[in-house]
Formats: structure tokens, sequence, C-alpha cells
């Protein structure tokens, strides 16, 4: 096994491109395990601690730039107000030692379906930034879970960047585990109102091959929505659309059996979560459109 | 491969690492410093749990090669870093930390094994041994660093602070009552200092 430990992201893309086979190691909470048990022996390592940028993040007007390896303590401690889906679901992942190395980048990388940065990715919206010598692109995250622990990365890209919009509304997570620390999901669910444009938008983990969102729940909850003008009269949720949304979010799943759950009590989770953060982000949503009326 | 870093305040260098190795194991079968355990080497016991640049991590997911160039304090060097953060005195002399023989021969009987009367403890060490925090003692180095830590940055922690802060620890012996007892005592105590 080589260690590689480029100093400057150039130099980092300049190792990839010539070792393709390189695996990435940032935080190390994935990689680490993986060679500890022995189930992996990369021939070569690539450290990217020493690339300052990649731990740095640029809030702009839209969305945030977020680096690769922020840990997820740092999301929790600075990102709250602009993702707050994305730190909620920081504050699940394992424990306090494991969110001050770990970050999205490394989550995107190993692309788990168990990851717990997903759901809160794909209900926000996001984009993630890769580049190699080549080049740089975005990938729509909609686009970047391929398969079970796949991405759409080619083997000479590196994850720089996610690009997550920045939150015009209400965002939940909930996640469901054993205890509260140190938990592999049994299933993880992600809801983020968009009042800008009146849609709702849904992330669910651990309960299908890759993170998805339940698309078809989606556009039932919009329709719903728009036709009962809730996004302006701030009426609360109809009990049967959120039935209904619970429903088609638990269809939307495609889970297996595993040690840690059934796909039927994951089905039904998924269901239960829909329908509680639907309420919870809606019930916040309904308050602030008060307060605004009431001033206006 | 050669890794250069600073433990415990001290320039060391380990030879012949390989490439894949952890920062534990490093730490104990290159350095001779034992106290950080290993256990599930996957990050989900915090017995491993050193500081990294002031950070505390699970050291088992640290490749050894990226820490050259770092710090890292381990429970060895508990006592004089926290005593030198009392101080507050940096480091003029050129001559704080720990040296890897007095880490490697660090032990917290002093002369009295049951009390640590005459041993260099932290508060938090004499804290845990006061409370009887300790049962068989493979958690504690993982759990007096993650408390350590934790009162560095909240000298007033909740009952809640605390069992987040040491979620990561576990421990199969004390059902972890006697460990927030301990906790509890060490924030009094260094509460009644200031």
């Amino acid at each position: 096994m080589d260690f590689l430990r480029p100093a400057s992201w150039e130099e980092a893309l300049a190792a990839k491109a010539e070792h393709p086979t390189a695996v990435p190691i940032a935080g190390g909470t994935d990689v680490m395990v993986e060679i500890n048990f022995d189930h992996r022996r990369p021939e070569y390592l690539l450290d990217l601690n020493r690339i300052g940028d990649l731990e740095e993040w640029e809030v702009g007007a839209e969305s945030v730039r977020l680096g690769a390896s922020v840990p997820y303590t740092k999301i929790m401690e600075n990102l709250r107000g602009e993702l707050p889906g994305l730190a909620l679901a920081s504050h699940t992942v394992a424990s306090p030692q494991i969110r001050n190395r770990g970050g999205v980048g490394g989550n995107l990388g190993t692309a788990s379906p168990a990851g717990d940065a997903h759901p809160a990715l794909l209900a926000a919206g996001a984009e993630v930034e890769v580049e190699s010598v080549r080049g740089s692109r975005l990938i729509p995250i909609d686009e970047f879970y391929t398969g079970v622990k796949r991405n759409a990365l080619a083997a000479d890209e590196l994850i720089r960047a996610v690009r997550i919009k920045k939150a015009d509304g209400p965002q939940q997570y909930s996640k469901v585990g054993t205890r509260n620390a140190m938990v592999i999901a049994v299933c993880a669910f992600g809801l983020a109102l968009h009042p800008e444009t009146r849609t709702v938008r849904t992330g669910i983990g651990s309960a299908a091959p890759t993170p998805v969102r339940a698309k078809v729940a989606e556009e039932f909850l919009n329709a719903a929505l728009e036709e009962g003008g809730f996004w302006d009269n701030g009426k609360i949720i109809t009990p049967s659309v959120a039935k209904q949304f619970a429903d088609l979010c638990a269809g939307a799943c495609n889970p297996i059996d595993d040690v840690r759950g059934t796909a039927s009590y994951r089905r039904h989770a998924v269901g239960v979560m829909a329908r509680r953060t639907l309420t919870w982000t809606w019930e916040s949503y309904r308050g602030t459109a008060a307060r605004t009326e009431g001033v206006a | 491969m050669r890794v250069s870093f600073t433990v415990n305040g001290r320039p060391q260098e380990a030879d012949d690492v390989w490439e894949g190795e952890s920062l534990l194991y490093v730490l104990r079968e290159r350095l001779g410093l034992p106290g950080s355990k290993n256990a599930c080497e996957q990050g989900e016991c915090g017995s491993c749990t050193v500081r990294l640049d002031g950070v505390p991590v699970c050291s088992c997911l640290v490749a050894a090669g990226q820490v050259e160039g770092r710090e890292v304090v381990t429970v060895e060097g508990l006592a004089d870093f926290a005593k030198q953060r009392a101080e507050r005195g940096g480091c003029a002399s050129g001559a704080c930390g720990t040296s890897l023989q007095d880490a490697q021969g660090w032990a917290a009987q002093g002369q009295d094994s049951q009390t640590g009367e005459g041993a260099e403890l932290s508060p938090v060490q004499q804290a845990f041994i006061d409370a009887g925090a300790v049962q068989c003692g493979f958690c504690t180095p993982g759990l007096l660093v993650a408390a350590d830590e934790m009162l560095e940055r909240n000298p007033n922690p909740s009952d809640a602070d605390i069992r987040e802060a040491l979620s990561g620890n576990l421990c199969r012996c004390t059902g972890y009552e006697t460990i927030m007892d301990a906790v509890r005592l060490a924030a009094a105590r260094q509460g009644e200092v200031v």
C-alpha cells in the first residue's frame, strides 16, 4: 500500500488521475473501518487532510458551497440557519468523535443508502461538485446515487464540495435507530418545504438500494396544497392528505430485510416519519405565515 | 514509512509504519503508549479517544500518515496537559508536555492505588477515582479524554451536555451513573477554583 499525501487540491487531482484506484481518505470513519477489519486493501490511500480548502464553506445568495471535508460538528455549529435539515441530520451522525472527523464528502463517496446526510441533501436540493484533471462538473443530487454504495463519480474524479440550496422554509429530519447515539439508520426521512416555489421535497434513507426521493408523494402533496390554497391560507393539513402523503412515501421505498430491521417495518416507519415531519414543518410554516400576516 | 508528529507536547517519530496502520496502533505498538485502548476498531466504543490538534477523535479511525506534523494528546499526557492549561503558561521554557518515557511509565496509582494520592492526576482523573467511576477501567481512558475536553469547552455542563459529550464512549460496567457523578464532580471543583 502507498500513502499519497497531496499538499494541494491540484496535487490531489493529479494523484487521482495517475492512480485511479486510489481510495480518498478524509475523516477516515468509513475507510479505516474497512482497513481495520481487513475488508479492503487499497493499493493507494489518498489523504485529503492537508487540503484546507476542503474544510471551508461559503454562504452564497442561493446556496451554500460546503467543502467535502467540513466535519459534521462544524455544520451543526455554523450552518443551522442556512441548512437546517442537514444540521439536524448531522446531529444524528454517530458520536462527537465521529462528527469531528466525518463530513458530507465521505457520505457521498461511500454512497451507502444508510448515509445520514443523503435524505437532507435530497430534500433541500443539492449539486455535487466533482473535479478531475479533465475539469469540473456539477452532478444533481438526484443523479448522484447510482446503486448500492455506487455513485456517479468517474475513476479520476474527487468530490470538491456540495452546493446545497439555502433553506427558504422549514426543514425536518427524522431517523429510526435502536438508540440516540452511534446508530446506523434503520431508516431515515428528510423533508423540506420550499415556499418560494410552493413545493415540498423529500429524501428517504436506508429503505431502498440508494437514497431516494418520494417523487409521487411530492407530486401528490404539491397538487393538494395548491388546490386547497394551503400555502396562502396557512390552514392545517387535512389528515386525509397527510395520510395519503405518508402512504405514498412508504410506497416509494424498496427496502430489504436485514439485521437492522425488516422491509415491512421500514415501509411502515417511513410512512410515520413522513407524516410527522410534514406536520412539524407545516406547523412551523403556519407559525411564520401567521406572524407575517399579523405584521402586514 | 516514517511518521513524525507531536505526542503529549513532545516531538516523536515512528518508523516502519505500515500505510494502512491506524494512529491507535502507532501509539500503542510503536510508541509504547497503551493507555488508549483498542476495542472495537470501528469508532463505536470511544475507548481509543485522543485529541488530534485539540479535537477528540477515535484514534483507530485516523490513518497514521494523516497525523504527520500534527499534535496528539493521549490519556498518558492528560495530567500535564490539564496542568499547563490551568496555569495558562504556554510553553516558554520548551520543557512542557510529557516525555515518552514518562508517558510509558505513567500510572494512576501513585503512592496509594485506591485514592490516587501522590500521583499527578488531572482534575477529571481525580474525580473519576473519587466518584468510583472506574470498574474494569477499559473505557476509562477514552472517557477521561472526552470528559476533559468537554469541561474545557463547557465549564458548567448540564446533565444533557455530559451525556451528549460522552455518547461516543461505551462503558459496560458502571451503568454510567458514577461516570456522570465524576464529571459533575470535576465540573463543580473546576468552578470552585475559578
